[in-house]
């Protein structure tokens, strides 16, 4: 083994990750006197330096797309927070012969929450009880009850905008008032009114009115190039500098956690990380371990630490580690609305995100596939981009006057549906490590399998025919290029692509088959807690931010209470 | 002390201590938040002037691609066309780090010049106006490529070249004016949709 620099030092809590699982756990481990040390496998953030809220398109010599295109219809530009990205160099993952599956990490101290939509969706009662509701699955060992003080305590404290609309599929939570619709939404909610469907002002964690010193939104829409004013969630802006400002918060960057070391009592003692700046490895002592790295990292660093107890990785004694790895379906279409080219100029920007969305609506029937699914909408006169005129350049082909005037009459006409539904875990669908590959700092990388079941292409063809039917209603035209056949039915995202990837270490209440308690507490090792979204049991189609940051909560009170007993 | 006297430096970081400093979050005045966007925009809404030196293109084809930009989007009314907008350069930008971009449109043009010297006898820049209009007219639409496969690469490379030049003006500083796009700004409050028929 590798000469480890050691520390002498054995701080109380060693977080791994600073995104919504590590900042919750960070926040409430160091309120409740802890210290607390956070490995973070990214840089520090600096918004000043960092963001590009403020930036116009033409200020950027690539205008965005980054070194020769690169980023020409990516998710990501060079607009977004730092350093969250589909492929990291010197980092790679692989996916099996026949898996498709992409993973989108960001290595920077706030994690993925620098770069996240801001839906912050509660699960409902039912979402917790699905082995109970329809026999597939498995019920989470905790419920709605249990939970929804947690999701208050988030709320309150991240700040959060929506409204009461008591619909069981999705429970209203603590809100601050709605923004008003914009025009292309107004537009959405009269057609879906007419298309019986649900169209609500949409849950998204971004301030309304000020909270804890924090401003209320400014309404320039560019929440995902990182909020200069923290008018918006993310655990860089929120939870990490109240934990620094107890002074019980060590926060070490650029630090890549390669294996939990073991101890003789049964206990995890250490965990050996890389540092990326000196390349050097390093050990950090605790007393307990919270594992926030996200689902498939931290499942992948539980796998990567292998002991004569455990031979298969870390806690898993059940070899579920990796396994029920689940995303959301994704699948998107268009409408194309004449009547929003008699919308004036005026400014639509908004929040960073849609100001309403429709709910899983046909809870109370049967459908053709089990589960729900929500529609997010997007589109109108935003913020032109690169690649924004593709469609109408292919479209109406040409050149000259006549083909600039049609991208200015066509500018704002379009509106965007996304279907984001609930997949159920399949046996073809996990991590594991692969055996011939290791990163730059020779840990061993994960391969992804994936097959998406006939559940979840039924529910495509369902969110296929829902935009279909609200486009219509609206007096619109549906685009799509979605199509029965071919490798993605119904226009479903490959696996990994909607970035809501979870359950690799699934709690439960018998060791045999899941990795973690009702508290995120490994079943076989105490002093573990794996709070990110690997915990989950089922992927609900409400995205898993809120819900990671009340589980991550939950466990890390229960961790305290535990810690103050002395029972770690 | 004016907001006027304080400098972008300060503004940003009074934005930013509050949420990253590791102390207690601090009030950030919404002024400076707006002050701050206003800084932002006059600082860097000044585009580079001078003459621009090509990085991929030789002197001729950028000449050509110069040419070509300008008439998919031409100058309208008191608005300019993509080279006011800097399309070419965005082009040649991302062209000299991209070999796809290279083999599409440098090969591009080279097969525009060829196909003009077989039909015209002379290179497309050489060309009379109509002669240009004519070959521009033939590989602008996919349909004539079904009729003339002849001219299937033409299409492709001006498929291409026409989203590229579409992408450099309608993301300028005149292409978002010429769209009436007017947001990126500090608002108190978002008020919602003006009043608009079927909307």
């Amino acid at each position: 083994m590798a000469q480890v620099s050691r520390s002498a030092k054995a701080y109380d809590v060693c977080i791994i990750g600073s995104g919504a699982a590590g900042g919750a756990a960070a926040k409430v481990l160091t309120d409740g006197g802890l210290n607390v040390v956070m490995l973070e496998a990214g840089p520090r953030l600096n918004p000043e330096k960092d963001f590009k809220m403020f930036a116009w398109p033409y200020q950027l010599p690539h205008r965005g797309v980054g070194v020769g295109g690169k980023l020409r219809g990516e998710l990501n530009s060079e607009f977004m927070a730092p350093n969250g990205a589909w492929e990291i160099e010197g980092e790679p993952y692989t996916s099996a012969p026949g898996s498709r599956f992409r993973w989108f990490r960001s290595r920077v101290v706030g994690g993925r929450t620098n770069h996240w939509g801001r839906i912050a969706l509660r699960f409902a009662p039912v979402d917790f009880k699905s082995r109970s509701t329809d026999g597939m699955g498995d019920d989470w060992p905790i419920t709605y009850e249990e939970i929804a003080p947690y999701y208050d305590k988030v709320e309150s404290y991240i700040g959060v905008f929506g409204s009461k609309e008591n619909i069981p599929s999705a429970p209203d939570g603590v809100f601050m008032p709605p923004p008003k619709p914009r025009c292309t939404e107004t537009l959405v909610q009269k057609a879906c009114a007419k298309a019986k469907v649900l169209c609500i002002p949409s849950r998204m964690a971004i301030l309304t009115n000020p909270l804890n010193g924090r401003p209320a939104c400014h309404y320039c829409a560019q929440c995902g190039r990182g909020c200069v004013t923290a008018s918006n969630f993310s655990s860089s802006q929120v939870m990490i500098p109240p934990a620094q400002a107890t002074g019980r918060l060590t926060l070490i960057t650029n630090a890549m956690a390669r294996e939990i070391v073991m101890g003789n009592n049964g206990k995890a003692e250490a965990v050996d990380y890389i540092d990326k700046n000196s390349r050097e490895e390093k050990r950090v002592n605790a007393k307990a371990f919270v594992l926030a790295a996200s689902a498939c990292e931290s499942a992948r660093l539980l796998l990567n630490s292998r002991s004569a107890s455990f031979p298969d990785g870390l806690a898993n004694s059940s070899g579920v580690v990796g396994r029920y790895l689940t995303d959301t379906v994704g699948s998107s279409g268009t409408g194309y609305f004449p009547q929003l080219e008699k919308v004036p100029p005026h400014n639509h920007d908004g929040v960073g995100g849609m100001h309403v969305y429709v709910p899983w609506w046909k809870f109370d029937r049967k459908n053709d596939f089990l589960r729900g699914y929500h529609i997010e909408v997007y589109g109108g006169r935003s913020m032109p981009g690169v690649g924004e005129f593709d469609g109408v350049c292919d479209e109406f082909e040409g050149y000259g006057a006549s083909l600039k005037q049609k991208c200015r009459s066509m500018y704002g006409t379009f509106i965007g549906f996304e279907g984001r539904g609930e997949m159920i875990p399949n046996e073809h669908c996990y991590c594991d490590i692969d055996p011939d590959t290791v990163d730059q700092w020779g840990i061993p990388v994960l391969r992804f399998h994936w097959q998406w079941s006939d559940n979840e292409i039924k529910m495509a063809k369902d969110m296929q025919e829902t935009f279909r039917s609200i486009v219509e209603a609206g007096g619109g035209t549906f685009l799509s290029s979605a199509t029965a056949d071919g490798p993605r039915p119904y226009g479903i995202a490959d696996g990994g692509v909607i970035i809501h990837e979870i359950g690799t270490a699934r709690m439960g209440s018998n060791p045999k088959t899941s990795v973690l308690n009702k508290y995120c507490q490994a079943h076989d090792v105490k002093n573990i807690f794996v709070t990110d979204g690997a915990a989950f049991v089922s992927n609900a189609d409400k995205n898993p931010t809120l819900t990671i940051l009340a589980l991550s909560w939950r466990a890390s009170e229960y961790l305290l209470s535990e810690a103050k007993k002395g029972n770690l | 002390m004016g907001l006027k006297s304080v400098s972008r430096r300060d503004i940003l970081k009074s934005l930013t201590m509050g949420a990253m400093a590791g102390s207690v979050l601090r009030v950030i005045p919404t002024q400076a938040a707006e002050y701050a966007h206003h800084l932002v925009d006059a600082e860097k809404a000044a585009t580079p002037g001078g003459s621009y030196a090509p990085k991929f293109f030789r002197p001729r084809q950028y000449k050509t691609l110069q040419s070509l930009c300008q008439t998919i989007i031409p100058p309208e009314g008191d608005t300019g066309g993509a080279l006011e907008a800097g399309a070419p350069e965005f082009v040649d930008l991302l062209t000299s780090e991209n070999s796809d971009y290279q083999l599409k449109l440098g090969g591009g043009l080279m097969w525009l010049d060829a196909t003009c010297t077989d039909r015209y006898g002379k290179p497309y820049l050489d060309c009379a106006a109509p002669q240009q209009k004519e070959i521009l007219d033939a590989i602008a639409y996919r349909a004539n490529a079904l009729k003339d496969p002849s001219l299937a690469q033409g299409v492709a490379f001006f498929a291409f070249l026409r989203n590229l030049t579409a992408d450099g003006f309608f993301t300028s500083e005149i292409g978002i004016k010429y769209l009436g796009y007017i947001g990126n700004k500090y608002m108190p409050d978002f008020p919602g949709c003006p009043p608009v028929p079927d909307v």
